[in-house]
């Protein structure tokens, strides 16, 4: 599905169905290097569940137009004015590490507009070590091996995105590889990482946030390690936490929890 | 940074893809010999089927034995997932039969294996798709043999059995200019030698009846997706980027924006011309996966005194390695096959045709059949079996004589594969007294 937000032509994947306004719709968020195919194992099964979902390619990644967000504050008002191109009063957020923050901050910045928040794989503060902000920048190849290095948390994952005989590791390379070169104007590593890593408010956003929040977390998790995501849960009115037998491939190392953790929460 | 988040080559041919079977604790990989699989529930069950969750439904389509097969050859070539095929035969017909219909256009290298060169020249032709035959050197003849209707360059990492080497980041490069994929059949060569998706390769196919395997005792295939290539920007793949009736009207590169070849090639390819391994067979191509770099060592080991040995007798007019400064491939090997241009090569006789059988049936050691990349070595005529079906010219073409004997070398005791072939040689030479 196209959108026009802020004058930029804007791709949502929404499940292989129809946008449907008498339905409640989820608002799915990506992380740095990512896009909206690193959510198929949940929004494909929401989208024929109940729900319309709009997996967003952010501005200027892969299918979106437009400049890509600099900081967490801009993607989150694109994610406002997301929902108003799509005539929505309100929606669920959910989002994934980078994206985790962006839906956080929306939830803040449009508290009666939010109707549940999903945060998956997220850190307060999201800090990025200097040595691979500078190598996100310099040497974006090797960072990109570094954080999926770092991500992946087993040798064996089960059946996912592309079925069985996915190798995880080797399709969230790809991915990433295929983001990177599809913006040649801006690296969106670096810009990703920079916006992660000087992101401030993420407390006093929660202190904001009205609707319930779900934390979904890898036990195992390398990038955003559930430790880091304490002080949000403390912060947060109405929190439930999941912790996933995984790392920081929610999605696709193990997705059937996820998505099990993910439809119990939407239907509450 | 060396441990399990970053393993080595050798870890990932023993562990990608295997965990302990959490149901039973059993270490080794289960042979998982069902049809079908249990659905939780009927909603499970549609879930399945439209792919809103990933699981197996019948071992036609996906089986977990295979898919831990699957997971290890794309961790070994660096892919993003793969397919199991019944045959390597089979694998090369579903990458052409997922990316092109009737109408289609190949330029194909001509230092092919007979069976791959009888598909693209024969077979294919009768479903209307044509392919170009280009020498795998001929840099030029790639870039002019492109057509508005192309879909595909093809070509072997090593030529079978002349191992020419293909220039796979200049081809490669041809390719993406003219907007198609890079196909890669890299049987005789194997991850450990070469992994063509670093090269530039886009699809990358084994018969896993060879080295992967190794041990001459099962046939499969597999095809494994680098993840590379976009569909989306090429423009010349309807099949993967347009919404396709047979499958929930599902626009596959939507789906996944690296996989689309994947989820296409599993959900119709499997699907439909149903070409499937069994999962006995992918278990014993992981068992020869476990000891891959271990054999290829000693393959490669064995090829180079086998190969200074030929070199040195008179009966033999030349020896096609390019181990051999004489090779014309020697040069690009040095560069792209620095650990060995593989174990599999062919020599000819400074005799008749008869003296070539003779010498064949001499050897005692080696044994005269129809395959390669066994443990054990292996020696066969091309020119009256495996290439037979083949013109004069195309035999020409593929750096084929008469008189061309072909062998695997195997893992035996390297002096005795020698007075094995010492003996052969001075019979045959006798034969022509």
């Amino acid at each position: 599905m196209e959108l026009t937000v802020n004058g930029h032509s804007t791709y949502c994947y929404t499940g292989g169905k129809t946008f449907d306004a008498t339905k409640p719709t989820i608002i799915f968020i990506h992380g740095v290097l990512n896009d909206h195919s690193v959510w198929i194992l949940q929004t494909r099964y929401l989208a024929n569940h109940g729900w319309n979902v709009l997996a967003v390619d952010l501005p200027g990644h892969c299918r979106s137009a437009g400049n890509p967000p600099a900081t967490v504050e801009d993607a989150a008002d694109f994610v406002i004015a997301l929902m108003d191109a799509a005539d929505l009063q309100k929606a669920a957020l959910v989002g994934h590490s980078f994206g985790s923050l962006v839906a956080l901050e929306a939830a803040a910045r449009a508290p009666e507009r939010v109707s549940q928040l999903v945060l998956v794989g997220t850190a307060f503060p999201m800090k990025v070590s200097p040595a691979l902000l500078e190598s996100s920048l310099k040497e974006p190849m090797k960072a990109l091996e570094m954080v999926n290095i770092f991500s992946r948390s087993t040798l064996a994952p089960p059946p996912s995105a592309l079925g069985p005989g996915t190798w995880v590791y080797g399709a969230s390379m790809a991915l990433g590889r295929r983001v990177l070169a599809n913006n040649p104007r801006v690296n969106l590593f670096h810009t990703g990482f920079k916006a992660c890593d000087s992101y401030s408010h993420g407390e006093a956003a929660m202190a904001q946030v009205q609707c319930p929040v779900l934390f979904v977390l890898g036990r195992v998790d390398q990038m955003t390690p559930p430790k880091a995501a304490q002080g949000l849960i403390k912060k947060a009115l109405n929190a439930q936490v999941i912790y996933l037998p995984g790392g920081h491939q929610q999605m696709n190392e193990t997705p059937e929890p996820m998505l099990a953790a993910l439809n119990r929460f939407l239907k509450s | 940074m060396p441990g399990y988040s970053d393993p080595g080559f050798d870890t990932l041919a023993l562990h990608a893809g295997a965990a302990p079977d959490p149901a039973t604790g059993a270490r080794a990989v289960p042979i998982h010999l069902t049809t079908s699989f249990v659905f939780e529930s009927s909603d499970h069950a549609a879930a399945l089927f439209n792919l809103e969750r990933a699981g197996h439904v019948y071992s036609r389509i996906s089986n977990p034995t295979n898919a831990v097969l699957e997971q290890r050859v794309s961790a070994l070539e660096g892919g993003i997932g793969a397919i199991t095929t019944a045959s390597g035969q089979a694998a090369l017909h579903l990458s052409i039969a997922t990316l092109m219909g009737a109408g289609s256009h190949i330029v194909a290298s001509t230092a092919l294996y007979g069976g791959s060169q009888n598909l693209l020249h024969y077979t294919l032709r009768r479903f209307g798709i044509e392919t170009t035959f280009v020498k795998p050197g001929d840099i030029d003849g790639w870039r002019a043999a492109v057509r508005p209707n192309t879909k595909l360059f093809f070509g072997e990492t090593v030529g079978n059995p002349g191992l020419e080497v293909l220039d796979i980041a200049t081809i490669s490069a041809i390719a993406h200019e003219a907007g198609v994929p890079l196909l890669v059949d890299s049987t005789l060569t194997s991850p450990w030698l070469i992994k063509p998706f670093d090269h530039g390769a886009d699809l990358v196919y084994h018969s896993a009846t060879k080295f992967l395997s190794g041990h001459g005792t099962v046939i499969g295939g597999i095809v494994v997706d680098g993840g590379t290539f976009d569909w989306d920007k090429s423009g010349k793949f309807p099949e993967l980027t347009e919404p396709y009736a047979g499958f929930h009207n599902m626009v596959f590169s939507e789906e996944s924006t690296v996989g689309a070849f994947l989820l296409r090639a599993r959900r119709e390819g499997l699907r439909d011309f149903g070409a499937c391994l069994s999962p006995h067979s992918a278990w014993l191509i992981l068992q020869g996966i476990e000891t891959l770099s271990l054999r290829m060592e000693r393959h490669m080991s064995n090829t180079r005194k086998v190969v200074e040995f030929l070199a040195g007798q008179p009966f033999v007019a030349r020896v096609g390695h390019p181990l051999l400064a004489s090779h014309p491939s020697h040069a690009l090997a040095q560069k792209l096959l620095p650990r060995g241009a593989g174990s599999v090569f062919s020599f000819d006789l400074n005799g008749s045709r008869e003296q070539g059988k003779k010498f064949v049936e001499s050897l005692k050691v080696f044994s005269h059949l129809a395959n390669v990349g066994d443990c054990r070595s292996l020696v066969i005529h091309p020119a009256s079996t495996t290439h037979f079906r083949l013109s004069d010219e195309a035999l020409a073409a593929g750096g084929i004589t008469q008189g061309t004997i072909r062998l695997s070398i195997g893992l035996e005791d390297p002096d005795d594969l020698i007075d094995d072939l010492k003996r052969a040689l001075k019979t045959a030479e006798k034969a022509g007294a």
